[in-house]
């Protein structure tokens, strides 16, 4: 209830004094005393996790232990039997005196009862959501830190991964890289079969050409010296025996034509 | 302030509910009662208090209505002395 808010806003103020900090005691009973775990201010170890509920109290300010206090000895109506003696002798003997601040009180204490009977659980499942929101807000912070770290994790795996498949693919280039030098050797080797053979048929063309030339140069000289060589005299005898000739076969065609 | 482990040790460190009656004396003259001592066993007493009845995930009522009745109780005790005076009989 309104503790509860208490712990909301004093959460705050424990964590900022410094002498709080440290000593954090967790009681349960008169008996148990507190403990402070470290003597320096400040401690390492994690936070005990906060009890769940505190100490129990009876109508709201008797703290129970004086009701386990009594109750072996006088059993359950003890502590109000000796709460209405204490009552009863403070009032006769005056030691309370009654007067007009006893009505304020009253009046007061009635207003603060009804209040609280009337609007406690709100106010507490309020406080309680409130912590839940400040709990539920660290949770994800936590929550997705850790998701994050997951997610770089599986990152890192993946890129491990690819580190592997990174010699296959040294692999594929060098293969490729080979086939490169293989074809431009084979084209080279071909240029210079080219260029050789060439180089070839130009020297055999050539030789074929001064043969060609020089027998026809022959030629041309034989037949300009034969021609140059036919003197007039063997003119007129080839030409003299060329009509002869002619004669003789004017006539024997002529006989076998009339024959 | 010392506070050792829980155990049988010499009278003046061990807790006001574990000494005996006679020992009460000697319990009261061995405590600090330096500024400082003072000081550090309101510190305790309300450290004791906060984490039972405060410092806890569902708080009841209970602790901050003790706080105020004994508030009330202390500040009646002290105008007692004035609060004399409006009593309805002399003789009791």
């Amino acid at each position: 209830m309104l503790s509860r808010l208490v712990v909301v806003s004093a959460h705050g103020l424990k964590s900022s004094s410094p002498l709080g900090a440290g000593c954090y005691v967790v009681s349960r009973s008169l008996v148990q005393a507190s403990r402070s775990l470290h003597t320096s201010s400040q401690s390492r170890a994690p936070l005990p996790p906060l009890p769940e509920k505190g100490g129990q109290v009876r109508h709201g300010i008797f703290p129970e232990e004086i009701f386990q206090l009594l109750y072996p000895k006088t059993g359950v109506t003890g502590p109000y039997m000796l709460g209405t003696g204490l009552l009863m002798y403070m009032l006769s003997k005056e030691i309370y005196v009654i007067n007009h601040e006893t009505f304020a009180a009253a009046s007061i204490g009635a207003v603060i009862i009804y209040g609280v009977k009337k609007f406690g659980p709100s106010v507490a499942a309020f406080a309680d959501k409130l912590n839940d929101d400040k709990v539920a807000k660290a949770q994800e912070v936590k929550d997705v830190s850790l998701t994050s770290l997951a997610q770089a994790i599986e990152d890192e795996k993946k890129e491990q991964w690819r580190v592997e498949g990174r010699a296959m693919l040294f692999d594929a280039k060098r293969n490729n890289v080979a086939m490169q030098l293989e074809t431009n050797y084979r084209e080279r080797l071909h240029m210079v079969t080219n260029e050789v053979k060439r180089r070839l048929d130009y020297q055999v063309a050539l030789q074929n050409l001064h043969i060609q030339m020089e027998k026809e140069h022959m030629v041309k000289w034989v037949e300009k010296s034969v021609i140059g060589s036919i003197t007039p005299q063997q003119e007129k005898e080839s030409i003299a025996k060329c009509i002869t000739d002619l004669k003789a076969l004017a006539r024997a065609t002529q006989t076998s034509a009339t024959a | 302030m010392s506070d050792g482990m829980f155990g049988n040790l010499p009278v003046i460190e061990k807790r006001l509910m574990d000494v005996k009656l006679g020992e009460l004396g000697t319990w009261l003259g061995g405590r600090d009662f330096t500024p400082n001592g003072l000081l550090s066993a309101v510190r305790r007493g309300h450290d004791r208090y906060y984490n039972k009845y405060i410092n806890v995930k569902k708080g009841g009522i209970g602790g901050i209505a003790m706080v105020l009745v004994g508030y009330v109780a202390l500040s009646y005790l002290w105008e007692y002395d004035h609060i004399k005076h409006d009593r309805w009989r002399k003789y009791h």
